[in-house]
């Protein structure tokens, strides 16, 4: 899949250096900025790193705190899955077929960008209340920057490929396994890059209405009893998660256009 | 970095799209619209689809008139539309100012990169509790979730646009002697001006998403608050009747947004060709 990408050997290496104290600046700014705005609102109000993450050890030592966990991964996980297989299948065949890419794309982008939460009780009458709700309002986020990606990226491929494909008389599906897809697997990590955090949102945003497990359950309850350091705890497991994921990610994606 | 939106590498492809072939697809996409409407309106009067839990559209329709008409929920759309818009208007205005700064600063922006790219990995949401605790018990919560979740849009659209101006413009700012006011109003802003509406379209959208989903999570009034309080109540009509009003509305808004936004490109494209 990567070998017409990897004989290219990466020239930047006299970027690395500072880049690491870039991230090291950033990191102390950050942490810097938070103590600083803690103690200037008071620890009850916005709790501070040490403090957040002394509570985020004992989220974890709560017994029931890996059962949320888990229903949360399985059902962001099941998501990002649907919406990955859904994104690049539907990508795939609205960019090789041009006019169904031209009528279907203004509707794909008006779709991404209605406020859903305002429709998730349509999901929840739909799936019911569990966690089919929930991983399908994670799909109904992810799957259309997925699909946009990849539509873009196959109408943009060369045209020398898709003659190929002719020549070869390769089935539709052969067609997009060994030519398409490889061909566009950067612009697909790119929107795999947004699906990915965008699904998170969804199964989060989905726990955090009508639910009753999950960590999106767990800041809700946290909300609802005003308890900022569970609530900065939370957030800051979620916030290291989905940067970690977006980083290696866009590393990913970075490697594959070099 | 323009990978935040992927309206925005779809919208340069469709601008090739021309004469009566567009028509052809205008007048396919409608037929697909009311093509799943008109299903959607027989599954759910044939009780193919539960026409409990699903009203036909017909009635969603009708539904939402009354609510228009009767006025009852006039103020909670009031308060939606004017925290959204007090949302919009910070958001783009410090958003741009933001932008600007990172260009005029590349050391600030190496630094900051990693958090930009990375910065919608986050549910935003999370923060709102805090805010309630900054700001009170008021609208103020709502408006800085639409603000943060709508600056970071705006401020890399910008310095998405002011890195693209053509070299060849600044030359010729150059060889007529401007200054860096005149630069700056007739060159950098014109050309850089496609982006940073692109980021004034998302810094709407986002508003709207942010201060909607913000109410109906966790909001005593506004739009989105009353469809969440609809649905607890079994509700169905009231609540797809909002649903109704509120697709309209920024579906309208999206389609207005969209038009601006490709002429704007299409204008550019043209001026780079010639």
């Amino acid at each position: 899949m990567s070998a017409h990408v990897s004989e290219r050997i990466p020239t930047r290496r006299q970027a690395k250096p500072s880049s690491w104290m870039d991230t090291v600046v950033l990191i102390a700014g950050i942490l810097l900025l938070w103590q600083l705005s803690s103690w200037a609102l008071g620890t009850e109000v916005l709790p501070g790193p040490a403090r957040t993450l002394t509570q985020l050890q004992r989220e974890f030592a709560d017994p029931d705190f890996g059962a949320h966990l888990a229903e949360t991964s399985k059902a962001f996980a099941w998501a990002l899955l649907i919406a990955v297989a859904g994104g690049i299948g539907l990508g795939l065949v609205l960019g090789a077929r041009r006019l169904a890419g031209d009528v279907m794309e203004p509707l794909l982008i008006a779709l991404y960008s209605i406020p859903k939460i305002a429709l998730y009780p349509i999901i929840l009458l739909v799936f019911g209340l569990g966690i089919s709700a929930k991983v399908a309002f994670g799909v109904i986020h992810g799957i259309i920057p997925i699909a946009i990606f990849t539509m873009t990226a196959v109408r943009n491929i060369r045209p020398v490929y898709i003659r190929s494909i002719r020549a070869h008389r390769l089935s539709p599906w052969q067609g997009a396994m060994h030519v398409l897809i490889p061909a566009t697997v950067p612009e697909i990590v790119a929107g795999l890059r947004i699906g990915f955090s965008l699904t998170l949102l969804g199964t989060l945003l989905g726990e955090m209405f009508a639910s009753q497990r999950g960590i999106g359950h767990l800041l809700m309850l946290a909300i609802d009893r005003n308890n900022p350091p569970t609530i900065m705890a939370l957030a800051l497991l979620l916030f290291l998660f989905a940067t970690a994921v977006s980083i290696a990610l866009l590393r990913w994606d970075r490697h594959l256009r070099h | 970095m323009a990978n935040t939106m992927p309206s925005n590498d779809a919208l340069s492809k469709r601008g090739r799209v021309m004469g009566p072939r567009r028509y052809r697809v205008a007048l396919l996409r409608s037929i697909v619209v009311l093509l799943s409407i008109a299903l959607l309106e027989v599954a759910s009067r044939q009780a193919w689809i539960d026409p409990i839990s699903f009203i036909p559209p017909s009635e969603m329709a009708l539904s939402a008139w009354t609510l228009l008409t009767d006025g009852a929920y006039r103020e909670d759309m009031m308060l939606t539309l004017s925290s959204a818009t007090a949302s919009i208007l910070m958001a783009t205005s410090a958003g741009f100012l933001f932008g600007l700064a990172l260009f005029k600063l590349p050391r600030l922006r190496r630094v900051l990169d990693p958090l930009l790219l990375s910065y919608y990995a986050v549910p935003i949401f999370v923060l709102y509790p805090l805010l309630i605790v900054l700001f009170g018990l008021n609208r103020w919560p709502l408006i800085m979730l639409g603000f943060l979740f709508a600056i970071i849009a705006m401020a890399v659209n910008t310095l998405n646009g002011l890195e693209r101006v053509p070299q060849v413009l600044l030359r010729t700012a150059r060889v007529l002697r401007m200054g860096k006011t005149r630069e700056a109003l007739l060159i950098t802003l014109p050309a850089s001006l496609p982006f940073v509406f692109t980021g004034i379209k998302l810094a709407i959208v986002y508003s709207f998403i942010a201060v909607i989903g913000g109410e109906f999570l966790l909001s005593g009034a506004g739009l989105g608050y009353q469809i969440a309080f609809a649905y607890n109540n079994f509700d169905n009509a009231t609540m797809y009747g909002l649903m109704f009003l509120l697709l309209t509305f920024i579906g309208a808004i999206n389609l207005v947004l969209h038009a601006v936004e490709h002429s704007l490109y299409q204008r550019r494209v043209i001026k780079e060709a010639v």
